[in-house]
């Protein structure tokens, strides 16, 4: 099957700034920077949307940074990633720029699938990012699917499916993992269990809330890991990561994370139980490593709070600058049904 | 290289799967028993002795799961054909189609293309019941993003099917279960892809254009054998998009457009006829267009009832007959006797 790989993509163009964003990863302080920058484009999108500058809806993600950054940081760019409509964090840290993402999110031409998609449909293939899904469950299968892609082509790189709590109760999950297991796919399957599928409760609506005990049941491992913590999520990413690209199979890695704003934006998250975020804002992801950073003499408090000034910023100006973009024409709506209709 | 061979429609059907996975390394097939049963209706007998199990997958009985995977293959370089055993089962495995597959393209500005066939056995005929027996065509002709295509025979099947696999988007390949045993002489080789979008004039005529998919064409032939008008006999073969340059030209040469459709009524492929041609030719027919469907009911079992329940040659001809002689509508069997 080595023919295969003639029919491959040919690898991107190493200068893509989005490739740019993904190398420099590999310094501590930037995954510091990355972070904070999901950070302040996630509260620029929820301010956006209390604006009305935004139609539909939107799903934020404060408080899961070192998830997204983790998963990043370990995988490499010719992995592909399928994760879900709470996306934006997982775009950014694989590489897009805040301005396409936000200016996608505003309907702009100049958004990164040309104002199509919106807040629940970004894409990026030069980072890996296939189109973001926005039904609980869908990217869990297709996912499987990729890495089965992967193994028949024999190339070795993996298939990473981003998923909620939420997801564990829909049937693509159990499909798509016994698929993996049976075919032993090079796939991890990341759930990030924030506590909540929706406005409901996960000790409400499933039966056993360690999502990573499923993994018996498939006879893959399965692992808890602090999402919290930006390290400990590389370093359980990376062995996973390293397990399946050498065709030992699928792994599932819970993540255990929370997000700071509700489900989306009309939800203020009044169901949560006093004291719950509070406690979780005591273990901010950010904060956690701003300290690691500081005890490891990579950075200053000083650095870091100018860092934090930096990024603001800049997200600010990618604000402006989406803003400042044009809505699409209408024939862009025409374009990519089909192969042959441009 | 190009033959000539009598082959019954299943046959055809793994002949044209192993053309393509022979001349293209990615094109894989998958699906329940697929692989060392040959498929349950013995579409792909032969395919894993001849290219392994790599290529060649059974799944468990997951069809979101095992389409999804079809799905994120086709996004990844492979062309899969997946398989899905009765059309019903797409039930479960929707999502995946509709929502995902038709719309990744779309979503990444093209750059994640889905070049995947979905295979399902269909129709009425063969007393699966009510569960096991529908066409769907419908189901999935409404969402943009797919193609819907549904061979009458051996040899459409073989030129369709091949044109399906090389196609780069996802495409919905109907297969009349009715017509997996029927033998045809079927054109083999690289000539013989039947390109999709376009209906094929089966046998011209001049009183009336009779349009139909799948299992009907067959109705249609023997409708009309005998008849003392002439119909022209067009097997439509891609539900979607359909050929409206050639269904629009042959109505308004006869004057007069019947649809025989293997579906109930409400929602069925010849209402998007109707409506094309109602706008399209109005004032240039001579009647109007008459769909022959089966009544708007879940197919029943029995033989007697299942029988009446498919559109028979006769009573196409009866309706035929009916619109030829005075120009008026004619009321369908289920009318007549008041039954709904």
């Amino acid at each position: 099957m080595r023919e295969l790989l003639e029919h491959e993509t040919s690898s991107p163009a190493p200068e893509h700034p989005w490739l740019a964003r993904r190398v420099i990863l590999s310094d501590p302080v930037e995954r510091y920077r990355r972070m904070v920058e999901i950070r302040c484009t996630e509260d620029s999108v929820k301010q956006l949307f209390s604006d009305g500058l935004v139609a539909g809806s939107t799903h934020t993600c404060q408080g899961q940074e070192a998830v997204s950054v983790g998963v990043a940081v370990a995988a490499r760019v010719t992995d592909t990633v399928v994760c879900t409509y709470r996306g934006h964090g997982h775009a950014l840290a694989l590489g897009m720029e805040p301005e396409p993402l936000l200016a996608e999110i505003l309907g702009r031409e100049s958004g990164c699938v040309g104002g199509v998609g919106g807040s629940m449909h970004l894409s990026g293939k030069v980072i890996g990012l296939m189109p973001t899904m926005a039904i609980v469950g869908a990217g869990i299968p297709i996912a499987a699917g990729v890495a089965w892609a992967g193994q028949t082509m024999q190339r070795d790189d993996v298939a990473i499916a981003l998923f909620g709590d939420g997801a564990a109760n829909i049937g693509a999950f159990h499909e798509g993992l016994n698929l993996a297991a049976v075919w032993r796919l090079p796939v991890i399957f990341v759930c990030e269990n924030n506590l909540y599928g929706e406005y409901s409760s996960i000790s409400d609506t499933t039966a056993v809330t360690d999502i990573a005990a499923r993994a018996a049941s498939y006879g893959i491992p399965g692992e808890i890991v602090d999402g919290q913590e930006l390290d400990t999520v590389i370093s359980a990413m990376s062995a996973a990561i390293a397990r399946a690209r050498s065709g030992e199979g699928p792994s599932l890695l819970e993540m255990k994370t929370y997000r700071y704003s509700g489900h989306s934006r009309s939800d203020t998250g009044a169901y949560r139980p006093a004291g719950e975020l509070e406690s979780w804002l005591a273990r901010d992801p950010l904060e956690i490593y701003a300290r690691r950073l500081v005890e490891m003499s990579a950075a200053s408090n000083a650095d870091l709070e100018a860092i934090r000034g930096e990024t603001r910023q800049s997200v600010d100006l990618a604000v402006e600058a989406a803003k400042a973009g044009k809505a699409p024409a209408s024939d862009v709506m025409f374009r990519h049904v089909f192969e042959d209709v441009r | 290289m190009n033959t000539v061979r009598k082959l019954r429609m299943r046959q055809a059907i793994a002949a044209a799967m192993a053309d393509e996975m022979a001349a293209d390394p990615t094109v894989v097939l998958l699906g329940e028993d697929v692989g060392a049963a040959g498929g349950v209706f013995k579409t792909s007998e032969g395919l894993l002795e001849q290219f392994g199990p790599m290529r060649v997958r059974d799944t468990p009985i997951s069809e979101m799961g095992f389409l999804g995977a079809a799905v994120g293959a086709a996004s990844a370089g492979l062309r899969p054909i997946a398989e899905i055993m009765f059309a019903e089962f797409m039930g479960v495995a929707l999502d995946q189609l509709v929502t995902e597959a038709a719309k990744l393209r779309y979503l990444s500005r093209g750059e994640y293309g889905v070049p995947l066939v979905v295979r399902m056995s269909a129709g009425p005929g063969l007393g699966f019941g009510a569960q096991h027996s529908q066409t769907l065509e419908h189901w999935f002709a409404a969402t943009s993003g797919l193609k819907v295509v549904s061979p009458s025979g051996a040899n459409a099947a073989y030129g369709l099917l091949r044109a399906a696999i090389r196609d780069n988007d996802p495409v919905v390949f109907i297969e009349p279960r009715v017509l997996y045993g029927e033998r045809e002489e079927v054109h083999a080789g690289d000539d013989a892809v039947v390109p999709l979008g376009k209906a094929r004039v089966v046998r011209p005529g001049e009183d009336v254009t009779v349009v139909a998919l799948g299992q009907t064409v067959r109705t249609a032939m023997a409708a009309s054998a005998e008849a003392d008008w002439s119909a022209e006999i067009i097997d439509l073969q891609t539900v979607q998009p359909w050929d409206r340059e050639t269904v629009l030209e042959s109505a308004q040469r006869t004057g007069r457009l019947v649809t025989i459709e293997a579906n109930p009524m409400s929602g069925g492929w010849g209402a998007d006829l109707a409506a094309v041609a109602a706008a399209e030719l109005f004032g240039r027919l001579r009647a109007p267009v008459v769909r022959v469907t089966c009544p708007d009911l879940p197919v029943p079992f029995a033989s007697a009832l299942e029988s009446r329940y498919v559109p028979s040659p006769d009573y196409l001809r009866r309706m035929i007959t009916a619109v030829v002689a005075d120009n008026r509508l004619p009321r369908a069997w289920w009318e007549e006797e008041q039954r709904a």
